[in-house]
């Protein structure tokens, strides 16, 4: 089934076309991954898929909504949760509260005024089973800041993972990872996508192809290709434009 | 470092150290203030400005919105209590009720234009909106009474059910501006460690974050803007009363500036009782430093220059570095730490 559906997406910034003209399908269950060199508009695409950016044109749909320039907070709360590629994380606190602050318990009582938060041993113990899931359990009370660089990227997926999503967009999730690091995060999406759908921008290819179902290929604001990882791997042209030699 | 963020000790529960001296403070300043070559009127004074202080601090500390024109609702709120009792009716009640409807709206209607803001131009947008009212203080003659202001404001008795009590000398207005005070403070403590406030501090540090994982930051900033002006405007009221008068510097520019510095000097960036700390220690220059010479402005404002560079945290960062180089005890566990063994 479709979850997730992108019709002849545009984006212009002034004069400027990034996105020429995006369609994409996403179906429920699967990893959906994305690539293309530098510039070629994958981050300005998550941005207009989760409300950062409206479109100037084209149709986004939801299980059956049209979000097409929604706001960024309606959209979370339809269930579709995201990752940057350049890290955002509550910096002054600790790891914890990132998580619980994205979780839809929480936000239901964002406007409550009696309550302390770390009383509430329910929501305490509901960060802490998502921050297990990327094994950060053990450093829930550090402050965000202190992390090492790799564990800040697990944490922003925890984030994304705190507000129960249908979808989970990533954003370049191993950029700067090492390879041992790299290699747990495989194994961590590997055990996400028994829960999840998820839309994985990525250049380590090894690491797209070994995960996704689908892939498309963007490149100057277009889908220039979309198929299976072994498909692409035989397309000469896209192997030729946009691989290199990994495949 | 600390940061107005650190998980509260005692999971948010008021009664803290800090909170038991601030109020032992409070209670016993009318027993020394004189003996020590001061005056009641100063305890009072300084009651009203940690009042309007840490309202503020919600907004600049708490949220990361620099407002730089909050000045215009303490003034709002004083020109509205005068009004009151000039126009209306002579009631206490009635007129701080009326002093924070009045800078409510006028922080509902700023807010709404500020609050997609952030920044500079959030900033400057304060400013802007605070020398409007400034200026309609000053050129509404025949409202304001134009540069001088409302004179003879009195200072209307405390009626409370069949209990009615003379409030009018410094002495006994301190105990009810002290009271107001304490139910204020008690009210902000409680918001702040709140999910609301958590949420706030969220807001400001990531706003990007915030939004994406579902909170309506625009809201939540108008609300925030909104709560920080009824705070101002019900210091307004009573530094009305204190005054016996509303006057257009009240809400200039430079009260906003003021704001600013004693939040930032005492250290409202990093510790709730921040903005006391600042407030103490302006009023402490003013009339201390003040008694010594005529420029103790520019000792406080050099005083400011120092503390932005070497310990921008303020006083309230400079007494953190302090206790914990000072080996009096070891800090005992607290919530994350309690909290730990269950990770
Ligand atoms: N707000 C903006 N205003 C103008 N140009 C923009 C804006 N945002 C992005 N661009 C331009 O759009 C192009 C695509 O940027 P985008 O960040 O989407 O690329 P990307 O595919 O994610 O690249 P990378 O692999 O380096 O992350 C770039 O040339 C960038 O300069
Ligand atoms: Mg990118």
């Amino acid at each position: 089934m479709t979850l997730f559906k992108v019709e002849n997406i545009q984006k212009r910034f002034g004069s400027r076309v990034v996105l020429e003209n995006i369609s994409l399908s996403v179906e429920e269950g699967t990893v959906h991954g994305i690539m293309g060199p530098n510039g070629a508009g994958k981050t300005t695409c998550f941005h207009v898929l989760t409300g950062f950016y409206a479109p100037d044109a084209g149709r986004i749909t939801f299980e059956g909504h049209d979000i097409a320039g929604r706001k960024p907070h309606q959209i979370a709360r339809l269930g579709i949760s995201r990752s940057f590629q350049i890290m955002n994380l509550f910096d002054d606190t600790v790891v914890i509260e990132n998580v619980i602050l994205a979780l839809p318990e929480f936000r239901s009582r964002s406007f409550n005024v009696t309550q302390n938060v770390f009383d509430d041993t329910a929501l305490v113990d509901r960060a802490l089973e998502v921050l297990d899931q990327v094994g950060l359990a053990d450093r829930a009370w550090q402050k965000a800041a202190a992390l090492s660089y790799g564990n800040r990227r697990a944490l922003e997926i925890a984030v994304a993972l705190a507000a129960d999503p249908r979808i989970v967009f990533l954003d370049e999730p191993t950029s700067g990872l090492g390879a041992e690091a790299t290699r747990r995060l495989m194994d961590l999406i590997r055990s996400l996508r028994e829960t999840y759908t998820i839309v994985m921008i990525e250049h380590d290819m090894r690491f797209l192809f070994e995960l996704a179902d689908t892939i498309s290929v963007i490149h100057w604001g277009q889908v220039i290709a979309e198929d299976t990882p072994a498909a692409l791997r035989a397309n000469k042209w896209v192997a030729r434009s946009t691989l290199g030699d990994v495949a | 470092m600390i940061s107005l963020s650190d998980i509260p000790a005692r999971g948010g529960s008021p009664f803290t150290r800090s909170m038991g001296l601030f109020v032992l403070l409070l209670l016993t300043a009318p027993f020394w203030l004189e003996p020590i070559g001061l005056y009641q009127y100063l305890g009072m004074e300084i009651a009203i400005w940690i009042l309007f202080a840490l309202g503020f601090n919600l907004l600049f500390g708490y949220t990361g919105l620099h407002s730089f024109g909050h000045g215009a609702y303490l003034g709002i709120g004083a020109y509205a209590f005068g009004l009151f009792q000039q126009n209306i009716t002579i009631s206490l009640w009635g007129g701080l009720l009326a002093a924070i409807t009045a800078a409510t709206l006028a922080g509902a209607l700023v807010g709404a234009f500020v609050s997609h803001r952030r920044g500079i131009y959030f900033a400057l947008m304060t400013i802007a909106f605070g020398q409007v009212f400034w200026f309609a203080a000053i050129k509404l003659h025949s409202i304001t009474g134009g540069e001088d202001g409302l004179l003879g404001i009195p200072r209307p008795d405390l009626v409370f059910g069949p209990l009615k009590l003379d409030i009018s000398d410094n002495g006994a207005l301190y105990w009810f501006v002290t009271i107001v005070l304490l139910v204020a403070v008690l009210a902000l403590w409680r918001l702040v460690n709140a999910p609301f406030g958590r949420v706030l501090q969220a807001i400001r540090q990531n706003e990007t974050r915030a939004r994406f994982v579902g909170y309506n930051v625009w809201l939540i900033k108008w609300l925030t803007f909104v709560v920080s002006a009824a705070f101002a405007g019900l210091a307004g009221g009573l530094f009305a009363m204190a005054q016996e008068s509303a006057y257009p510097d009240v809400m200039s520019l430079h009260q906003s500036g003021l704001i600013v510095m004693m939040v930032l000097v005492g250290g409202g960036l990093v510790s709730f009782w921040g903005p006391v700390f600042g407030v103490l220690l302006y009023f402490i220059a003013r009339d201390i430093i003040g008694g010594l010479t005529e420029t103790w402005l520019l000792w406080f404002g050099l005083m400011f220059v120092i503390m932005v560079m070497v310990r921008p945290e303020g006083m309230a960062g400079l007494f953190h570095v302090l206790r914990a180089r000072l080996p009096l005890r070891s800090r005992k566990a607290v919530g994350p730490a309690a909290q730990a063994g269950r990770a």
